[in-house]
């Protein structure tokens, strides 16, 4: 194993990426891939950690995290297609109908 | 020293394909990135020891969350899509705070092993002929202490499918 | 650069020789599914009653050869509007996925090509889940509606079949208790009982949706010529589309041996441990002598000369791998080579008893429409794999608390069998009363765009 410095440089990598996903793009499937950019981030950080301390908690939690996104993708996606059956747009700036 | 070229392999192709995946203008071009981002991901677990988790990882994200996206993908393919604004109005704030953000982690990272308590840990990690089989580990743990969340994620993932199929049904 | 060339040198001592194994499978494995495609070809005609290729080479035998130049040589063209690189990466995808799972598998007890994996089932299981990204991808790069259509009721399909195939497959590792594919024949070789017999209903779950995987009929509705033209591979002409069959081939390969290696005895004998049944150590070289003695009694009966020889030299090579088959088990010396040699006979003996079986439901049973088809993936197989896993852990915990091992675990494991076959028929009838409530009423539009 490298030292642990290496695996949060690119766990932190991939997060920023991520959130820069998630804030700059307008597409609101690409928003929702960054976000599973960012959960993967997390694992690799959990995992890493796992690694040092001989602990297999970190695997466990980064397998319910898996789950996790695996819901959370399935619901967000169907609430996109819901949207898109109403208004035929996927663009978040075009999601304003709660707008004053 | 294999270890270390195979950490750097798999390092920078997720990075690589993280950072092409944001920036592309066709969904599906972004969503094969991803693929290949989380493969990448697949690979340092790997290279961590965590066989497991890299075989759940390519069955459940790549083949099972990264098809559903990829068939919305194309149930949503506008064509005019292509040709619009790709980036939101916000992005030079975005990248300000992106920025801010990587700072506070340089930081971290730099900070390791200079004060004592700050940044990160100075351990040694048990040599990979110590760790115990990896599935069987696995298993003990979530059958064993966690037993309570894995039945809470299970609920969690009965109440998501339940949802998925009553938004995504036609209204009749 | 020191460092990668440093780090390379090591690589290839420690692994040279999977290297080398897995370059000799990518090369010879196009072979070996083009002759599949010719027994195929063959039995479909023998079912028929007709003869099959016949014309080049001596029976047909060279077939695959002329097919594999017509392939090469084919003009290669890219529809219009196709996004040309997803039009290249999709095939790519599905064979390195079916390629890939391959490196998981045990012929016999020595030759693997990844040793020793943790996760070994689970490995070739997953990553031939990866091809579904091929087919996808295919169909969408297409730019063509059938294509897409296909592509997604082919998706939709391996999906939903993939879910039962796994817990049928939970249901087999439930009586090992390990991934380890070594560890999994190792277990039955211990019990002395295939494990066919002590889960029967998950060995049925798993053949159905085995089929189901690999779009083979009667589930091939996404590739039937009548249906959608070719689905998801319309498109693809000459090379390409010889990498999607190759990798159709292949997951049938991948699927017959995962198959033989948790349900049928893997390597195994018949019997293998028993020392009563030694005699069917004979077995294969008598089979390889048979054939070979057919081979020389069709050799007179040969229109021309060159096809005469080429019977005599087909009916040599079964000899010289029948003296190869029998010298484990008669000399002495060659004893150490007797699991290598014979096991990876029986292995390959099972797995294509298993891939005559494909080929023999494909021949005789209709083709089911497409709603037909994920109902019976649904709302049968799904619900029929979860109550077999229960079903078989309680069994097993039975047969823990009293102690029992082998053949003896099958007084406890039939009444689970039963069990569950009952269940089975309870959820069919249910579906058979819906399904008539259901044409009473107005034809659904399950998937009509």
């Amino acid at each position: 194993m490298l030292p642990i410095g290496h695996y949060l440089f690119l766990s932190a990598a991939l997060f920023i990426i991520g959130v820069i996903g998630v804030i700059t793009r307008r597409n609101v499937i690409v928003i929702l891939m960054s976000i599973e950019l960012i959960l993967n981030a997390v694992n690799i950080n959990l995992v890493a950690f796992s690694r040092l301390y001989g602990d297999v908690a970190g695997q466990v939690f980064a397998l319910f995290i898996i789950a996790d996104a695996a819901a959370e993708a399935a619901v967000g996606l169907g609430i996109i297609i819901a949207f898109f059956r109403n208004r035929e747009t996927v663009l978040a700036d075009e999601m304003d109908l709660l707008k004053w | 020293m294999l270890d270390k070229v195979l950490f750097y392999i798999f390092a920078g192709l997720a990075i690589a394909s993280a950072a092409l995946m944001v920036t592309r203008r066709n969904a599906v071009h972004s969503a094969i990135f991803l693929v290949t981002a989380l493969l990448a991901t697949a690979g340092i677990f790997l290279q961590l020891r965590a066989e497991f988790l890299f075989i759940v990882q390519i069955i459940l994200y790549v083949g099972g969350i990264m098809v559903l996206f990829i068939f919305v993908i194309m149930l949503v393919n506008l064509d005019v899509a292509l040709q619009q604004i790709q980036f939101a109005r916000q992005k030079w704030v975005a990248l300000i705070v992106a920025l801010a953000l990587s700072a506070q982690f340089g930081l971290m990272l730099w900070s390791s092993g200079k004060t004592p308590g700050q940044g990160i840990p100075v351990l040694a990690a048990p040599s990979a002929s110590e760790l115990p089989a990896n599935s069987e580990a696995v298993a003990q743990s979530l059958f064993g202490t966690y037993l309570l969340a894995f039945e809470i994620a299970s609920v969690l993932l009965l109440v998501a499918m339940i949802g998925a199929v009553v938004m995504a049904k036609k209204e009749r | 650069m020191q460092a990668v060339i440093q780090a390379t040198m090591e690589f290839l001592k420690l692994y040279w020789a999977p290297l080398l194994c897995g370059l000799v499978i990518v090369a010879v494995l196009p072979l070996v599914v083009g002759y599949i495609v010719l027994v195929e070809r063959k039995l479909m005609a023998d079912m028929q009653a007709r003869l099959g290729p016949m014309r080049v080479g001596p029976h047909g035998l060279l077939q695959p050869i002329a097919d594999a130049v017509k392939l090469l040589i084919k003009e290669d063209i890219i529809p219009d509007n196709a996004d040309k690189l997803v039009f290249w990466l999709a095939p790519v995808l599905s064979v390195g996925a079916a390629l890939l799972s391959i490196a998981g598998l045990a012929i016999g007890p020595a030759f693997q090509i990844a040793k020793d994996i943790n996760i070994g089932i689970l490995f070739v299981v997953g990553v031939s889940a990866m091809g579904i990204f091929g087919i996808v991808l295919g169909g969408w790069a297409s730019n063509s509606h059938y294509s897409l259509m296909g592509s997604l009721r082919s998706s939709a399909q391996l999906v939903s079949y993939e879910t039962a195939a796994g817990m049928a497959l939970v249901s087999g590792l439930l009586l090992t208790g390990t991934l380890n594919i070594k560890a999994i024949v190792e277990a039955q070789s211990k019990e002395g009982i295939w494990f066919v017999m002590l889960a029967p209903v998950a060995f049925f779950i798993y053949l159905v949706a085995s089929i189901a995987e690999t779009n083979r009929a009667p589930f091939d509705l996404p590739e039937a010529e009548s249906e959608l033209v070719a689905g998801y591979m319309t498109e693809f002409s000459g090379f390409r589309w010889s990498l999607y069959f190759l990798a159709e081939y292949t997951n049938m390969i991948v699927v017959s041996s995962v198959a033989t290696t948790l349900f049928l005895g893997g390597w195994l004998r018949p019997f293998a441990d028993v020392h009563l049944f030694n005699f069917l150590d004979y077995v294969p070289p008598l089979l390889m002598i048979g054939v070979a003695g057919y081979c020389l009694s069709r050799t007179p009966k040969q229109p021309s000369g060159v096809q005469q020889i080429f019977m005599l030299a087909v009916a040599s090579l079964c000899f010289v791998v029948a003296l190869v088959l029998v010298a484990p088990v008669v000399l002495p010396i060659a004893k150490p080579f007797y699991a290598g040699i014979h096991g990876g006979f029986w292995f390959i003996f099972k797995v294509s008893a298993y891939i005559y079986f494909f080929m023999w439901l494909r021949f005789t049973i209709p083709r089911y429409r497409f709603d037909q088809l994920m109902r019976l993936g649904w709302q049968f197989l799904i619900p029929l794999s979860i109550v077999n896993v229960l079903v078989v852990g309680v069994a097993l915990i039975v047969s823990s608390y009293f102690n029992l091992h082998g053949w003896a675990m099958l007084l406890v494991t039939t009444p689970a069998a039963i069990i569950a076959l009952v269940v089975a028929l309870m959820i069919l009838a249910a579906g058979q009363e819906s399904q008539a409530g259901k044409e009473n009423a107005a034809a659904s539009d399950f998937y009509a765009g």
